[in-house]
């Protein structure tokens, strides 16, 4: 050996496999301006679809016409529910098993909702156009209360489910209901109750708000009428299943069909389902030959494409005196708008909400929830989080700080007197899941010491007392968060898309000079994952992560995925990935022992090569491997390096965290200081720990936006009022507080490599730790509950209704 | 979001401008940053047929001393203002504001002239400019005139300008050494226009307050002028009862609409929190 001779630690070192912050590689095209984005895909020949949208939130459609709108220079068609009769397109499936008008039939349902598809040579002529369809309405009236949804007297919204008693998910109550949802055990947590020392029941709203990614939704569709092939470039957080949606609905050959997603501008969500422009879009290129391109723009995706939300949960909790959690009862109203759009796997009609026993050991608990029809927009979608689990994570941790309050405990004590201990794991929530692993206590104890928890309440307490003294307009609020997540949808067992079991694969060639790609069935839409995969093969094969191309998005070329969402990317496709690359390490292993002429058993594997046991000089790097495959196998072997693995998860992750917020609010003014904010997550196996702690950064900021103001907000004719960014809250990088994150890890026991996602647990948890916050500075002053958001304006309507201003 | 069709002229004096807008009448609005009339002409809330930008025209930007006034052409930007030593000498409050109007990227487009000539309620500077008795100079087809920017306002978006006239330049007299000056603004995130703001200019004399002049913004259809609760204060040394008195007369002049920002009685609530740190801020500086 030379002194040349790398050491072990420079050979790990040169992989930049997993734990390595390896810089993100999509960055060099993105901060260049180099990335590939929908809009700049321009066909020959391509038109440009827009439309005509409602400006009544209910209302019937007495006439379109569109004889002024093809007169315009550039205009060629005006796309009608009537045309889109013709090839039976008027009316979409939605993920929920409902389904949706695609441009109005007969009748509008929400404002902006579509009403006529203008195509024309370029977007100006179409919005020309636009201007020129004349549209005649016969107004109804609105009706935006969910609660009053299922009143005998509220207006039938959905007239074309007139007399069917039963939906997707069952009974149906009401002409305006949809489905109840039911989990848990009614008897004996009735019997909870009906023995419990104390108890609270509160109401819950988590309000409507929108997912508003940088990029809005947005499509190129070209069918090639010789080929009678499709063609499909969309900013889709699932390829696959639009491809499967496509071929399904539009009756064309799905190996005819090809869907491209090229980079994302972010998705949180909002790129899930099918919206009417896809639909449109194709059929007009289908009607003209022509490529469309149809672009939303900021309005409408903010008030017609997949608003996320708008759950009211009736919460109730039984305890002991001594604060030991009996029972837990929720009832939730739905609040869907004109269709159920939600984008939950199939049988899930409101996604994971029963994790809502959270973190804590409830012996029993009792779910219902109902789903109602109103007239605002469909959708219903995971903003930054797995189907419903930020609802549940914000109507728990809500409902355990109105306990400790009435109980007069700490909220942290509360809840380390009532979470799971690392001993129960693996854990049977009494609402039916298995939680995989965890260890709560460490990780509260630790975000307590890391904050001076007790210091925190000290300075609360004299706060206070001056306050009371006049000596301050300012209250202090402590919002304790302690969230378990329910990520990786999912095993087959239970869930599905449309009949597609929700696995994700991944497809790795390696090529003869040690090189290689993967393909991948997940979409990133910014999560990095041309990045973290290749960290996850590095390490699995010894190939630096360099010399490996991640290639996501195109469904002619990828293995089939169910995309990214929910946090399920690292949970099922990370799976995939490391089980393809031990096919791969599998074979390189009998490549290497017939190489090195001994036994595959006497092969022990040493970073990057396989070496013979006790005799570490003779060996062979995978990269040598990879030369010796494509020219020197052992007889009857198949040369070639590739591999492909499907990967059905048979569990569920569950990560958790423990977030706090520091947070002064100013009771003349309601405005609010997040003075500090501490977010220890536990996400299993950490494969990049940059791009997690951006991830954390990522999702708190859209944590703090929808707690402290983000909202789509309805007045009671049902126009939205707030419909672009100037009323709907982006913080800016001035409002976002400073994020300080922490970690700690409970690998997943049932994970390849033991990771359990994170992009969303930020969001998850960060909603109720702001919260939590605002009601915890106010608690003092006898208010239980501040419902969301919590703006200026409605801070100092809080401290008003409080007394604060009486002379 | 997309603009109807329009045709774009660019005059290169002031003359050719007034000229086209007397030519093309109605159907013409002049462009200055544009901050306001493009995303109306996008949402196609306004629809001219012909816009006549004022960027070609040399005369209408710069900041000059003349005498004991500073004169200030229409077209210069917020960020010419927060670039120039003679308006950070003579007129801190002017450079206070302006960097409180959204972000830089609108900064270097958004122009004085375009802010207070717009009418728009929620713009920072008229009220400003009522505080500091400034004025407008206007130029039309029928010649040239000067009006009180405190006569200017008439309504929101409505303001003495007669059509084909254009707002040149803003005549501000220099303020007395030794002022004190605030302005305070209440806004949801960087960029919002106010929820509430005021503007307050003193003077002080034996530790009490000599003159007071208090504007505010976004509290009413225009550009307010709080005469009583200026009066109110002269004289004090604002104590606790003095600086409730002024918000109450302030808030007795407010007339906001309710909006996502708040309802009417938050919005005139925080008018009043707004004059009273205001008030409190420039006594401190004041010497």
């Amino acid at each position: 050996m030379n002194d040349m001779t790398p050491t072990r630690e420079q050979r790990e070192a040169k992989l930049e496999g997993m734990g390595c912050k390896r810089k993100r590689v999509e960055d060099i095209r993105f901060t260049q301006g180099r990335g590939n984005y929908v809009d700049d895909v321009k066909l020959p020949g391509m038109l440009h679809g827009d439309f005509v949208r409602s400006p009544h939130a209910h209302a019937r459609v007495k006439s379109i016409n569109s004889e002024e709108a093809l007169k315009v220079p550039g205009v060629l068609a005006v796309i009608t529910a009537e045309t889109l009769k013709t090839v039976n397109l008027a009316w979409m499936p939605t993920l929920a098993g409902d389904v949706q008008m695609v441009l109005a039939d007969g009748k509008v349902l929400f404002q902006n909702q579509e009403v006529a598809f203008v195509v024309a040579t370029d977007r100006y002529a179409a919005d020309d156009g636009i201007n020129k369809v004349v549209v005649e309405y016969e107004a109804l009236p609105p009706l935006m209360d969910p609660f009053k949804a299922m009143d005998p007297d509220a207006p039938v919204l959905r007239e074309d489910l007139a007399g069917k008693t039963s939906g997707a998910h069952g009974p149906r109550k009401h002409h305006n209901h949809i489905f109840e949802w039911v989990v848990g055990d009614k008897d004996l947590t009735d019997a909870a109750f009906r023995n419990a020392e104390v108890s609270i029941k509160e109401m819950i709203s988590y309000h409507r708000t929108h997912p508003s990614p940088l990029e809005t939704c947005q499509c190129v569709c070209s069918f090639d009428k010789i080929k009678g092939e499709l063609s499909i470039w969309g900013t889709f957080q699932a390829p696959h299943v639009i491809r499967t949606v496509v071929a399904l609905i539009a009756k064309i050959p799905e190996h005819k069909i090809h869907v491209i997603a090229p980079d994302i501008g972010g998705g949180f969500g909002n790129k899930v389902g099918a919206y009417p422009g896809y639909i449109c879009a194709a059929v007009a290129s289908i009607v003209t030959g022509k490529p469309v391109k149809w672009v939303e723009d900021r309005i409408e995706n903010l008030t017609a494409t997949s608003f996320a939300r708008d759950y009211h949960m009736t919460t109730e909790i039984a305890a002991t005196k001594e604060g030991k959690v009996t029972g837990l009862r929720v009832h939730v109203l739905a609040d869907h708008g004109a269709f159920d759009a939600c984008a939950d796997p199939s049988k899930w009609p409101a996604g994971f909400f029963n994790i809502v026993t959270g973190s804590y050991d409830f012996p029993t608990a009792h779910l219902s929830v109902d789903g109602v029809y109103t007239n605002k927009a469909p959708g219903g979608v995971a903003y930054r989080c797995s189907f419903r689990v930020t609802e549940a994570a914000y109507c728990i941790e809500r409902g355990m700080d109105i306990l400790a309050q009435k109980l007069g405990m700490d909220p942290a004590e509360l809840r380390l007197k009532n979470f799971i201990k690392a001993e129960q794991f693996p854990y049977h929530s009494a609402l039916g899941w298995e939680y995989d692993s965890g260890d709560y206590h460490t990780a509260m104890r630790k975000m307590m010491e890391a904050v001076d928890y007790a210091g925190l309440r000290k300075e609360q307490v004299e706060k206070r007392a001056a306050f009371k003294r006049g000596e301050t307009r300012e209250i202090m609020g402590l919002g304790v968060s302690f969230f378990t997540e329910i990520v990786g949808a999912g095993p087959s067992k239970n869930c599905d898309i449309l009949g597609i079991a929700m696995f994700d694969s991944c497809e790795i060639r390696m090529h003869p000079t040690g090189a290689g790609i993967a393909r991948v069935g997940s979409k990133s839409q910014g999560q990095g994952h041309e990045t973290t995969w290749a960290q996850i093969i590095a390490t699995e094969i010894g190939i630096p992560a360099d010399d490996i191309m991640v290639e996501e998005g195109n469904t002619d070329t990828a293995p089939y995925g169910l995309g990214t969402y929910g946090s399920r990317s690292t949970p099922v496709a990370g799976a995939a990935i490391a089980m393809a690359a031990r096919k791969i390490k599998a074979k390189a292993q009998m490549i290497a022992a017939y190489k090195l002429e001994v036994h595959e058993g006497d092969l022990e594997w040493d970073i990057d090569g396989f070496r013979v046991k006790g005799l570490p000089e003779k060996s062979m790097s995978m990269k040598d491997i990879c030369w010796a495959a494509y020219n020197s196998v052992a007889p009857g072997m198949e040369p070639g390096l590739e591999a492909v693995s499907y990967y059905d998860p048979p569990n569920m992750t569950y990560p958790f965290g423990a977030y706090i917020c520091v947070m002064n609010i100013d009771v003349d003014t309601g405005v609010y200081k997040v003075r500090r904010f501490y977010a220890l997550d536990d996400c299993g196996t950490r494969i990049n720990p940059m791009i997690i702690e951006g991830q954390v950064h990522g999702g708190l900021t859209e944590a703090f936006a929808i707690a402290m103001g983000q909202e789509i907000r309805y007045d009671d004719e049902g126009n939205v009022v707030t419909g672009s960014f100037m009323d709907f809250f982006i913080p800016t990088a001035v409002e976002t507080p400073h994020w300080e994150t922490d970690f700690t890890v409970t690998p997943s026991p049932h994970h390849p490599i033991g990771a359990k996602g994170v992009g969303e647990s930020p969001n998850v948890g960060g909603v109720p730790a702001f919260s939590n916050a605002v009601n915890d500075a106010f608690s003092f002053l006898g208010s239980t509950h501040i419902q969301m958001p919590h703006d200026f304006w409605r801070n100092w309507r809080a401290a008003k209704n409080l007394g604060v201003f009486a002379a | 979001m997309i603009p109807g069709p329009f045709s774009y002229h660019r005059p290169a004096t002031v003359a050719d401008a007034i000229k086209l807008l007397s030519d093309l009448g109605d159907d013409a609005r002049p462009l200055a940053g544009g901050h306001s009339l493009v995303p109306m002409m996008k949402l196609r809330l306004a629809t001219p047929e012909h816009l006549i930008d004022l960027h070609g025209i040399d005369g209408l930007k710069g900041i000059r001393r003349d005498g004991a006034n500073i004169v200030i052409g229409a077209m210069t930007t917020q960020h010419d203002l927060l670039a120039s030593s003679e308006i950070a000498g003579s007129l801190p409050i002017l450079h206070e504001t302006a960097l409180l109007i959204a972000d830089p990227q609108v900064r270097y487009r958004g122009t004085l002239g375009g802010n207070v000539a717009n009418g728009d309620p929620g713009n920072d500077m008229p009220a400003l400019m009522l505080t500091l008795g400034a004025s407008y100079r206007l130029e039309g087809a029928s010649g040239v005139r000067d009006i009180a920017a405190s006569e200017f306002y008439q309504g929101a978006y409505f303001t003495a300008l007669e059509p084909g006239e254009i707002l040149t330049s803003i005549l501000i007299p220099v303020p007395a050494a030794g002022h004190g000056h605030a302005y305070e603004k209440l806004k949801r995130k960087v960029g919002d226009y106010a929820t509430a703001a005021a503007a307050v200019m003193l003077t002080k004399a034996n530790g009490k307050v000599a003159t007071c002049a208090i504007g505010l913004t976004n509290l009413s259809e225009t550009p307010l002028s709080a005469d009583a609760a200026a009066k109110l204060v002269i004289g004090t040394s604002l104590d606790d009862a003095t600086l409730k008195n002024a918000a109450a007369a302030a808030s007795a002049i407010m007339s906001p609409a309710a909006d996502a920002r708040g309802p009417v009685e938050y919005r005139k609530h925080v008018g009043g929190i707004m004059v009273m740190r205001a008030l409190q801020r420039a006594f401190a500086k004041a010497a």
